[in-house]
């Protein structure tokens, strides 16, 4: 069994070996490796697979998780087209007949 | 732009709760949710709760989601936005949502002047061989199949993961006509309730502890799994595999809490195991190290509906008090709930829960 069929981040298909690959290139740092192989930055924004690449990630590099910081977040949380942002500012961007 | 006193994100269990208190102290509350329906994970439980009669003991979880939805709709001062998600949280209090009504998105900016944060928990994977073959489903993929949309996930499911949701879900898979061939777990003990474990064992499921999931095969579809017995450092032994046929594998090992929009505000932020992963700081009433933002449930750290309910009232009754919306009996209640959630606390499987709160209160 090799890690090559063990999927980490299912929505860019990075595996447990391509982080043990980018790792053995020199890139520790979550920041670094996503990068490099775009982990946990495709639609799900890692809410399904950042624990697991942090829990990897710390059995690899030998260092505990809390070391780990799960790196930056911004705005926004999902995915939108730009579009929904291009239309709605067109109209001020506010709703406020709520 | 939409003003409120206080804006609750997440209509779970906990964000009800966060909801109704504020209403009731007097607040002008708004409160968002990404689904279509208020409630969260309550509306798939389908099982009575424990407890006292204060967290709805007897009652079945999305019997306790219908009664806090009717509560809050019974409130002026409580707007609520269905299919709304929050975006982003920006200094001074402005937040970003996406409201989608039909097929039309629209994008809203509200300033609050405090903020509940009740997003709740994702839930953990694992890494094995074949892990994105189709069939293998999340815990909480199966219930929502199951108990929402009346669809059975297969015919023969392997449960990966005997804390209570494992548990749980395969009793109701079970309920349900679907065959469970076993459930596995890499500790050496079950880690749900006894009761639980009891009901499945009795319905003839094996529970096999101290085994891992090695891999699954199948050329479109998962058609095995293949699990091994794991040494005191959780690596699998060989030669003690064993193979099911199965045509789904339903991962159940635990959650962790989602924790982005404290990252974004600059919460002070903390690893606590206990707890299932990154956690804001907080003190004794729900308040995080960013005045104003208060956090509840899952989001604070993975328990039970029951706990959240009571961290919520919590969260909404300091959150109001703290804007000059002071409930009547504010003293009375505050320490009510801090009893109570001391008590649900108390019991010796919460013996991790109070370890991880010590660490992450300040």
């Amino acid at each position: 069994m090799t890690n090559d069929n063990i999927i980490l981040c299912r929505c860019e298909d990075v595996s447990v070996q391509d982080i043990h690959n980018v790792v053995a290139e020199g890139y520790h740092t979550l920041e670094e490796i996503k990068r490099v192989t775009r982990v946990g930055m495709g639609p799900c924004q890692g809410r399904s697979c950042l624990m697991m690449i942090l829990r990897e990630l710390s059995i690899i590099t030998n260092q505990p998780i809390e070391n780990l910081l799960p790196d930056t977040y911004r705005p926004p949380t999902k995915s939108v087209s730009f579009d929904f942002f291009v239309d709605n500012s067109k109209e001020g961007g506010s709703k406020d007949d709520f | 732009m939409i003003q409120t006193d206080i804006l609750v994100i997440g209509g779970g269990p906990s964000g009800l709760s966060a909801a109704i208190a504020a209403g009731k102290s007097g607040a002008q509350v708004l409160m968002v949710d990404r689904s279509p329906q208020f409630g969260g994970q309550l509306m798939k439980q389908t099982h009575m709760f424990f407890g006292s009669e204060n967290q709805y003991a007897s009652t079945r979880g999305f019997e306790i989601g219908h009664k806090l939805i009717k509560e809050v709709k019974s409130y002026k001062n409580i707007k609520i936005l269905p299919s709304t998600t929050a975006l982003g949280i920006y200094e001074g209090g402005v937040i970003t949502l996406e409201q989608k009504i039909g097929a039309e998105e629209f994008y809203l900016k509200v300033y609050a002047k405090s903020l509940i944060i009740a997003t709740g928990a994702l839930e953990k994977s694992l890494p094995f061989a074949n892990n994105d073959l189709p069939g293998i489903y999340g815990a909480g993929a199966v219930q929502t199949f199951m108990n929402e949309y009346l669809v059975k996930p297969g015919k023969r499911v392997l449960m990966v993961g005997a804390g209570n949701i494992g548990l749980i879900i395969s009793y109701q898979l079970l309920q349900a006509g679907v065959e469970v061939a076993g459930i596995i777990d890499a500790s050496p003990e079950i880690g749900g309730y006894l009761v639980h474990a009891s009901k499945v064992r009795r319905s003839g499921v094996p529970i096999l502890t101290g085994y891992t999931i090695l891999r699954a095969d199948g050329t479109d579809h998962i058609e095995k799994a293949t699990i091994a017995k794991v040494d005191q450092h959780w690596k699998p032994i060989s030669g003690t595999e064993i193979e099911f046929d199965v045509d789904v594998l339903c991962i159940s090992v635990g959650l962790t809490p989602s924790s982005a929009f404290f990252w974004q505000i600059g919460c002070e932020m903390l690893y606590v195991k206990e707890l299932g992963g990154y956690v804001p700081r907080r003190n004794e009433y729900l308040q995080t190290t960013v005045k104003n933002i208060y956090v509840a449930g899952d989001s604070a750290g993975i328990e039970e509906a029951s706990s959240a309910m009571v961290e919520g009232s919590m969260a909404g009754l300091a959150a109001s008090q703290a804007l000059g919306f002071k409930h009547t009996s504010y003293e009375n209640k505050m320490q009510g709930l801090l009893q109570e959630i001391q008590d649900l606390r108390g019991g010796e499987k919460s013996t991790h829960i109070r370890e991880g709160y010590k660490k992450a209160s300040f």
